[in-house]
């Protein structure tokens, strides 16, 4: 039996070519879901195969990657894939939000603003933001063809109507270019107007559900909300116990048996950036680190 | 603390190190070896081979020692590298009807030309536990006989001379392969069938055992059930004709199921079909139940059960794509759970205030009467 003999970032070269035609054709009709032949890869379905393959048709040998999970670098999924990718493209690999050209991502969009020469790529597990409401893809596909969104404007009225709110905190459907609606993958809603007029390239991978879909840089992206119920933002009422960032979205840790809680950046390297900017000296928590 | 919920690399690095040492177990008991594996759990390495789409012993047995017997990893491990192969093209059909036949039987009559071959079988074992196999020992060879004819016409094929069962015609165009164009709906034949072949034996098991339930009942007779080697044949456009590849084996079931006809068409039996790797009767004749449900929408009947909605078997067959969804749900969602943390206790929050300011109310009417 001989070792097998990877190529350049795991997929073969017509499979890349596929993966390219399908990102083309979604940056071309933004937030439409562009059906594509995805392959199975070495990491199970659900933990990132559409984002990796998407990463991988994109990737060049000069370009630099970040990944992250919940918006840490240091997150197992994060580490598998970030090493999967040195391992079989040998591309330089880093933390820092503004030393990327492709992040991929699972969950978050970094707290540092992105620029003209950077991609994000999300992983997606349902790509489609209809699909609670209605399980059949032949319905939904019908659907989006025709803009027929008013199921999503009633489930949307009936959690106001029972919670006083619209009751979806991640995932939060938006519309993209004043025409598809479409799943923002499950960032929480924190992070929606990130999406708006965002200078970077954002990719969207579904491995399981075979789709790929994209907002080009300045792409319009609403989130889907009432003119007496404007979207809000989730707000924290708390602020990073290790930075003190107010800005950013914070990950709850319980310290204790007693279930006492802190409150931290949940995007690492803008708190590390933070802590390092403070001159190390004015952390509310010195002993706290973030890892290896 | 907080270290520790963020995963790490030695973290990791030390779980597959400890995952490599548990693989191999008790030093002092023999390392299991491919051949081993690929001879004396034949039959894993048949499902693994039929459910990763591959046909490779040697890679299967190799899959499944790697996944220390887990079949469906080893699954996963088989589809993660039909991946990295070049695809050359299309195989010419291949004849069943020309098999190498190993076993061969029909449930639909009690004698057909060919004659029923029993073959290697677990059917008619007693199963109790057999503890001489746990002492080891010497097997004697199996006595055989000649075969008396090469080919063995499918049951299906004599009931089609007398019209009583449906014509099947080879399909028109290229056919489907959802491998390297995803799945639409509704999905064409061959690319169900294809779906099927692949797909989880333990979820084509139960669909096909709820359609004998009346889940969309069809009245099903094994006509016939056969597993030996086919050869495969390459047309090769350079040579200019079809060359043998080598020979695969397979298990073909073809079930007869009733259908009462319509206003258009007389009562005549129709057909479903499973076709797996290996010796695999259990996978081949669920593939052929479900694959006869599945054809309700074609044949105008009524579909009413999950085992007849091609949508809802064709998109969970796929056990790769389910385990890996379901057990996605260990990676960290801290993030999303947060949000839904921080709603619920918003939530909670006016609960309890609305819940106050009405016993107030109650209070000051109390007061006031």
């Amino acid at each position: 039996m001989t070792a097998p003999v990877y190529n350049f970032a795991y997929l073969d070269e017509q499979t890349k070519r596929m993966i390219r035609r399908a990102i083309l054709k979604a940056i071309a009709i933004p937030g439409y879901q562009v059906p594509f032949a995805s392959r199975e890869m070495p990491m199970p379905y659900g933990w990132g195969t559409g984002g990796v393959q998407v990463t991988a048709s994109i990737l060049g040998p000069d370009d630099v990657l970040k990944v992250i999970d919940q918006g840490s670098d240091d997150t197992t999924n994060a580490v598998s894939i970030r090493k999967f990718f040195s391992k079989t493209a040998s591309v330089r690999t880093t933390t820092a939000t503004n030393e990327a050209t492709v992040i991929q991502t699972r969950h978050r969009i970094p707290e540092t603003p992105l620029t003209e020469h950077q991609v994000l790529v999300y992983q997606v597990p349902i790509p489609e933001p209809l699909r609670f409401l209605e399980p059949r893809e032949t319905e939904t596909r019908r659907m989006h063809a025709l803009s027929e969104y008013g199921l999503m404007h009633v489930k949307l009225y009936e959690d106001i109507a029972r919670h006083g709110h619209i009751a979806t905190t991640y995932a939060y459907p938006v519309k993209v270019a004043e025409r598809y609606v479409m799943d923002p993958s499950p960032i929480p809603k924190f992070d929606n107007p990130k999406l708006s007029d965002c200078p970077a390239l954002q990719l969207f991978g579904a491995g399981r559900e075979k789709r790929i879909y994209a907002i080009p840089p300045y792409t319009k992206v609403v989130s889907l909300d009432f003119e007496d119920h404007p979207f809000e933002p989730y707000r924290h009422d708390a602020q990073c116990e290790l930075c003190g960032a107010t800005d950013s979205y914070l990950d709850e840790v319980i310290t204790d048996d007693a279930g006492n809680r802190m409150f931290v950046c949940s995007d690492t390297d803008y708190c590390d950036k933070r802590r390092a900017a403070m001159d190390g000296g004015q952390q509310a928590t010195a002993t706290m680190g973030h890892g290896p | 603390m907080y270290v520790a919920v963020k995963g790490g690399e030695r973290a990791i690095e030390n779980a597959h190190a400890l995952l490599a040492d548990l693989r191999r177990g008790d030093r002092s008991v023999p390392e299991l070896t491919l051949d081993q594996i690929e001879q004396q759990l034949a039959l894993g390495v048949d499902r693994v081979m039929a459910e990763g789409s591959l046909y490779d012993r040697e890679l299967a047995a190799l899959a499944i020692k790697q996944a220390r017997g887990d079949l469906i990893e080893a699954v996963f491990l088989l589809r993660a590298y039909r991946t990295t192969l070049p695809r050359f093209g299309v195989s010419e059909p291949m004849d069943t009807g020309a098999m190498a036949i190993r076993r061969r039987i029909s449930a639909a009559f009690k004698d057909l030309p060919g004659g029923q071959v029993l073959g290697p079988t677990f059917d008619y074992t007693h199963r109790l536990l057999d503890h001489d196999l746990a002492q080891g020992g010497e097997v004697p060879e199996a006595p055989t006989a000649p075969g008396e004819i090469a080919s063995f016409r499918s049951v299906a094929e004599l009931l089609a001379n007398g019209g009583l069962i449906e014509e099947e015609a080879p399909g028109e165009g290229e056919v489907g392969d959802l491998t390297r164009e995803p799945l639409s709906f509704p999905a064409n034949r061959d690319l169900r069938l294809q779906n099927l072949a692949r797909g989880d034996e333990g979820f084509l098991l139960a669909l096909a055992y709820s359609t004998q339930r009346g889940y969309g009942r069809n009245h099903p007779f094994a006509g016939e059930i056969r597993y030996g080697e086919v050869e495969v044949e390459f047309f090769a456009e350079e040579v200019g004709f079809a060359i043998p590849l080598g020979a695969v084996a397979l298990t073909e079931c073809q079930s007869i199921n009733q259908f009462t006809g319509s206003a258009t068409q007389a009562p005549r039996f129709t057909r479903g079909y499973g076709l797996t790797f290996g010796q695999s009767e259990r996978k081949a004749m669920a593939m052929a139940l479900v694959d006869r449900a599945l054809r309700a929408r074609e044949l105008g009947e009524e579909t009413v059960a999950p085992a007849q909605d091609e949508e809802f078997v064709l998109s969970h067959s796929d056990n790769v794509q389910a385990t890996g969804f379901v057990e996605h749900l260990k990676l960290p969602h801290y993030v999303d759970f947060q949000s839904e943390l921080g709603l619920l206790r918003k939530l909670r929050a006016e609960f309890f205030a609305r819940d106050a300011a009405d016993q107030d109310e109650a209070a000051m009417q109390d007061a006031a009467e």
